[in-house]
């Protein structure tokens, strides 16, 4: 019986292992897949590279114009993160001073919320002309990113357990204390959930200033060389700048989950490791 | 153990403390009682009875309607003074288990290494002294619990009061932790006052017992129980303990058709 037992313990051990693995292969494969399709039909139908370059150019453009795009990479990756980190010091700052005051959450929060639904496509021209080009790049990340952090540590600071508070009001806790022993902590797991949907969001952000600089500006950024390359019908050069633009946003978000995880791990559920 | 004049002294009366809610519930209605010094006095009543608002009366949390409340103990009003167990264990899920304990005396501007010893010997008392860094999810029901004592005991206060600690713990925990507190209180001296719906752990634990009314809740009869203590559980099994518990329960069921009448 024992032994029947720990039998089948062992075939659900290797059965998830051999889920585990599907899981991380499978993508890989079907990705692989679909590369295949689009090189045969590049090929078999003959495109030309102005209407669909076929992948192997578009790595093969990627590598020889790494230089340029390097460059180009750096540069979006350091306004996303900047719009990102203003985007952290704007949301929870507002949201802090939100929660501490009635009166100016009362006054703001409606312009807060109109400055998120208003397309920053829209925005951003005008923000270019009376911003130099990298702050409007990056007033348009802030824009869109920092709502998110607003609601999300709104949302944290004002969903304290009850009786923590009633605890902390017991033991004579000034309002300060209150706001870093009490609030900040239990609002952090919301901040971190924020800040995943900002990452994305300051990267858009940044791209779309970026688009709207376009030609005229002297911008360096992904989203420029793909807006560049385009009126130069360069599509080979395209394709690999909007690859290494989707590679910027899973650094993003990697980045992101795993200072996540690394902060919540011990005591929040949604970061804990599984019971074995 | 004080000497027993100081046991007769009171540390805080209720008179004729009346609490009526914004929505026109009526908890508490003339509701008197003392507590003494070294007393381990239980409110004994069904759910909805105002017992946990009485309690939150004297810990400050809530004022009432009606009705005083007056300290006889000059450390009243000082943070630490009440030590207050919820429900609920009530920890901080984003701090260590000695973290938690330290929040009542850091609130009070005691850093970390300066408490250490308070929060040692606190851990010690609840039978914790290997889980100082554990986290509150890596525990068990009872064990959160015990931190949420040690953490009411850091300050060493002059009154605790529980608001029914032990009614979400399985009956094997909660005798455990029965008895752990009864020795908790007879070593320190502490002046208990416990909010419960079991007759059963009221009688065991307790010196007198304030049986209540439902609503309006209000002290229906006062059961002092004589055993002697340390109680353990032979006392648990003893036929004094059965004769006690039919006392009581005889006694909360007047309560409750005094209400219904």
């Amino acid at each position: 019986m024992r032994h029947a037992w720990r039998q089948q313990d062992g075939d659900i051990r290797s059965r998830t292992r051999r889920e585990q693995l599907l899981r991380a292969a499978l993508p890989v494969i079907a990705l692989a897949a679909g590369f295949l399709v689009w090189e045969l039909v590049v090929r078999f139908k003959d495109l030309p590279p102005y209407v669909l370059p076929g992948p192997m150019l578009v790595f093969s453009t990627l590598i020889a114009d790494w230089g340029l795009l390097w460059s180009s990479l750096l540069s979006t990756l350091k306004t996303t993160f900047q719009g990102l980190a203003l985007a952290f010091v704007g949301g929870v700052g507002l949201a802090i001073l939100f929660n501490q005051s009635r009166l100016i959450e009362y006054s703001l929060y409606p312009y807060a919320v109109i400055l998120q639904v208003t397309p920053v496509v829209a925005i951003a021209p005008l923000l270019l002309i009376y911003l130099p080009q990298h702050a409007a790049v990056l007033a348009c990340a802030w824009i869109v990113a920092f709502f998110p952090v607003l609601a999300n540590t709104t949302l944290g600071l004002n969903s304290v357990d009850r009786n923590l508070s009633e605890l902390f009001r017991l033991y004579g806790a000034s309002r300060w204390q209150i706001l870093r022993d009490l609030k900040l902590p239990a609002a952090m797991p919301y901040i971190l959930g924020g800040l995943k949907i900002a990452g994305g969001l300051s990267l858009i952000g940044a791209v779309v200033a970026e688009i709207a600089a376009g030609a005229a500006g002297a911008g360096s950024g992904l989203a420029y060389r793909i807006a560049e390359s385009g009126y130069r019908l360069n599509i080979p050069r395209m394709f690999a700048a909007l690859l290494l633009l989707s590679f910027t946003g899973i650094v993003v978000f990697a980045a992101l989950s795993s200072l996540s995880h690394v902060l919540l791990r011990r005591w929040h559920e949604s970061a804990a490791e599984p019971e074995t | 153990m004080a000497d027993p004049s100081s046991a007769k002294q009171p540390v805080v009366s209720l008179h004729g403390i009346g609490k009526t809610f914004a929505n026109g519930v009526t908890a508490l209605h003339g509701t008197s009682f003392e507590v003494r010094r070294g007393e381990f006095v239980s409110l004994l009543g069904p759910s909805g009875c105002g017992k946990s608002t009485a309690l939150r009366i004297i810990a400050g949390l809530a004022q009432p309607s009606g009705g005083e409340v007056v300290w006889h103990d000059d450390r009243h009003g000082a943070p630490g003074a009440i030590g207050f167990v919820f429900q609920e264990p009530t920890l901080m899920p984003w701090a260590s288990v000695a973290a938690n304990v330290h929040l009542p005396l850091k609130l009070a501007g005691i850093e970390f290494g300066k408490a250490k010893p308070q929060i040692v010997e606190a851990l010690a008392r609840v039978g914790l002294s290997d889980f100082a860094d554990a986290y509150p999810r890596e525990l068990s029901g009872g064990m959160k619990m015990r931190v949420s004592i040690a953490r009411a005991l850091v300050t060493r206060p002059q009154l605790l009061l529980m608001d029914e600690p032990f009614a979400a713990l399985d009956e094997i925990t909660r005798f455990k932790l029965n008895n752990d507190l009864l020795a908790l209180w007879h070593a320190a001296d502490q002046t208990v006052v416990f909010v419960t719906h079991s007759v059963f752990e009221s009688v065991f634990l307790s010196s007198r017992i304030l049986v209540m009314t439902q609503r309006p809740g209000r002290v229906f009869a006062e059961i002092d129980i004589d055993a002697p203590y340390p109680r353990a559980e032979a006392f648990r099994t003893s036929a004094e303990y059965a004769a006690l518990c039919r006392r009581v329960s005889e006694t909360l069921a007047h309560a409750m058709s005094a209400e219904a009448a």
